[in-house]
């Protein structure tokens, strides 16, 4: 890969995710005119247009620009580590081990920061790390392959037994502990303003830059572990600080959105038709490319029955389902 | 005398508990091509991951131009030695030309891109294993024996002394394992490439190698030319099958007895 093409097709990506961005504030179940918005002539507490813009729709597409950003990384990466490109956050069941980490904390009512770092997403990220090395340890062979079979077999086992964990904690606990797990669970990126976004970017993007720093050596290992270690990859080193980073990101994002199924598996597979397996170039397309799709489902997760919102999960899981059983299909045919 | 590359003293290696190489010593100078060869199981491919720093020995040291390979930084390692597996599964769609570049890794910092002298390299590579052609084709769509000079031209691609390949001619037909001995052959002379090549084929191991190593339950039984090796009485041991050798105007020719 040379630079040209690489600034060419980011540039292309970038300028996506700008429309993304400059156009879904605008649509919703409430008309909204920016020239109200943005009129000086209505003081800011009464003006309507503006409100809704900026404290309820911006925040809101931004938190759901961080984690479609983050779940498209995290499912480049695991598919790249496992050397399967049916891995994601979600098959993995790395998702629902960062949910069942983030609902012990609330079920604890740990509701405090540790070096700014609030502590559900401590859990959550503890939940997913946990949960990718169970997946590691299970389905890894003496020649370090990772059947596909077998890798969603695992995902599958460790999604239900997360699963029922996260439903044994829910009846053990009081209403109100109940109330916060069924509105997280649900997942959604409707309850949020500034302050979450600017504490979670940090995270994600520290995360998103560690694996680009390490995005050649994750190429040399989806060709294999052994040929990788033959061109001076340290594997090990590289695979810990894959599977930590990744985790990492995927638990920052799930603690404040809940679980959002299938975008790290859709996001990844989707570019990859475009730009290549070449990490370098897939890490940050993943980036601007689930940014921009997260933002579009929850858009239309927010108008498709409005003035009812469904949660966007919902949205996901409705284009993730086919798209699964399409990558499936052709796996077996392959 | 010729320079020494590499030497192993008293090498053992496990998977699990029981040794697949046992105490092994051997000494490999440069401009080498040696054939290791020995029934399945071997140790053969044990041996070569050992030998690139790929597994690590459980005990015994590995000296590469006389510093031991524990020490020697892994990429510049990878700088001089290279190893080439028997099979490619490949997963994500990369390009022959992609895979080739990838052999510049030990010689890259994190961040960067390839430079032209990178390409330039590769490009060479490709020329002198004639993978030029399919360059922009995508690797999993390229037969068996193409595979096969793909990797050797990433491998070309580190700029090693040294290549070890696992059974590179292995699942090629007739055509295809000659034309690779072949490419093989003129490294080891012209770019006085060191080789040592895990093999099956009895017969080509002693028209191309110059010296032949033969394992058995992870012990070498014997380590010489290929006259020197190749005897009717060892062969038969090490294989436990009736063999025919004839050998004319120094060819040697080995099969098993089948009698009827």
């Amino acid at each position: 890969m040379n630079s040209r093409s690489y600034v060419i097709t980011l540039s292309l990506f970038f300028l996506l995710f700008i429309i993304t961005l400059g156009v879904t504030p605008l649509i919703g179940s409430s008309k909204i005119s920016l020239a109200r918005a943005f009129s000086d002539t209505i003081s800011i507490s009464n003006n309507v247009d503006a409100n809704i813009l900026f404290q309820v729709r911006l925040p809101r597409i931004l938190l759901g620009a961080l984690t479609g950003a983050a779940l498209s990384v995290a499912g480049a990466i695991f598919q790249a580590l496992l050397r399967n490109d049916l891995a994601a956050p979600f098959t993995l069941g790395v998702s629902s081990g960062a949910a069942l980490g983030a609902v012990i904390a609330i079920a604890l009512g740990l509701n405090f920061s540790l070096l700014g770092i609030p502590v559900i997403s401590l859990f959550s990220f503890l939940g997913a790390l946990g949960a990718i090395l169970l997946v590691f340890s299970l389905v890894r062979t003496r020649h370090g392959e990772f059947p596909t079979g077998v890798l969603l077999l695992a995902g599958v086992t460790a999604n239900f037994f997360f699963a029922a964990m996260v439903m044994f904690i829910h009846y053990l606990s009081d209403f109100s502990q109940s109330f916060r797990i069924i509105r997280w669970l649900m997942g959604g990126l409707d309850i949020t303003d500034y302050k979450t976004v600017l504490s979670i970017s940090p995270m994600v993007f520290l995360g998103i830059f560690i694996l680009l720093f390490v995005s050649r050596d994750l190429n040399l290992i989806s060709t294999g572990v052994h040929s990788a270690s033959s061109r001076g990859v340290n594997v090990s080193r590289i695979q810990k600080i894959g599977f930590i980073t990744a985790s990492l990101i995927t638990g920052t994002v799930v603690a404040t959105c809940g679980p959002i199924g299938f975008v790290g598996l859709i996001v990844p597979h989707t570019v990859r038709l475009f730009v290549g397996p070449d990490l370098r170039i897939l890490i940050p397309a993943s980036m601007l490319f689930g940014a921009s799709f997260l933002v579009a489902c929850d858009t239309l997760a927010r108008t498709i029955l409005a003035p009812t919102e469904i949660p966007v999960g919902i949205i996901t899981a409705m284009i993730g389902g086919p798209f699964f059983v399409w990558l499936l299909k052709r796996k077996r045919q392959a | 005398m010729i320079p020494e590359l590499m030497k192993l003293e008293n090498i053992s290696f496990a998977y699990e508990t029981s040794p697949v190489v046992e105490n092994l010593s051997v000494s490999i100078q440069e401009q080498d091509f040696i054939g290791l060869i020995g029934p399945n199981g071997s140790g053969k491919s044990t041996l070569l991951k050992v030998m690139g720093g790929i597994l690590e020995s459980d005990s015994g040291s590995i000296q590469f131009k006389e510093s031991p390979i524990s020490k020697i930084n892994k990429k510049l390692f990878a700088q001089s030695v290279s190893w080439i597996p028997q099979d490619h599964p490949m997963v994500f769609p990369f390009k022959v030309s992609e895979i080739v570049l990838m052999g510049r890794h030990p010689y890259l910092s994190p961040l960067s891109f390839e430079s032209s002298e990178d390409f330039e390299i590769s490009r060479r590579a490709m020329e002198t294993t004639m993978t030029s052609q399919f360059a922009d084709r995508y690797f999993n769509e390229i037969s068996g024996g193409e595979k096969q000079r793909v990797m050797i031209a990433s491998a070309l691609a580190q700029n090693p002394e040294m290549m070890l390949l696992d059974e590179p001619t292995a699942a090629l037909d007739l055509k295809y394992q000659v034309q690779i001995l072949k490419i093989l052959k003129d490294l080891n002379t012209t770019h006085k490439m060191t080789l040592v090549l895990a093999m099956h084929d009895l017969n080509l191991a002693s028209k191309f190698c110059n010296r032949l190593i033969l394992l058995d339950e992870g012990k070498i039984v014997r380590d010489g030319s290929p006259e020197q090796v190749l005897k009717k009485d060892i062969l038969e041991q090490v294989y436990g099958v009736e063999i025919d050798l004839d050998s004319k105007d120094g060819n040697i020719r080995v099969h098993p007895a089948i009698r009827n």
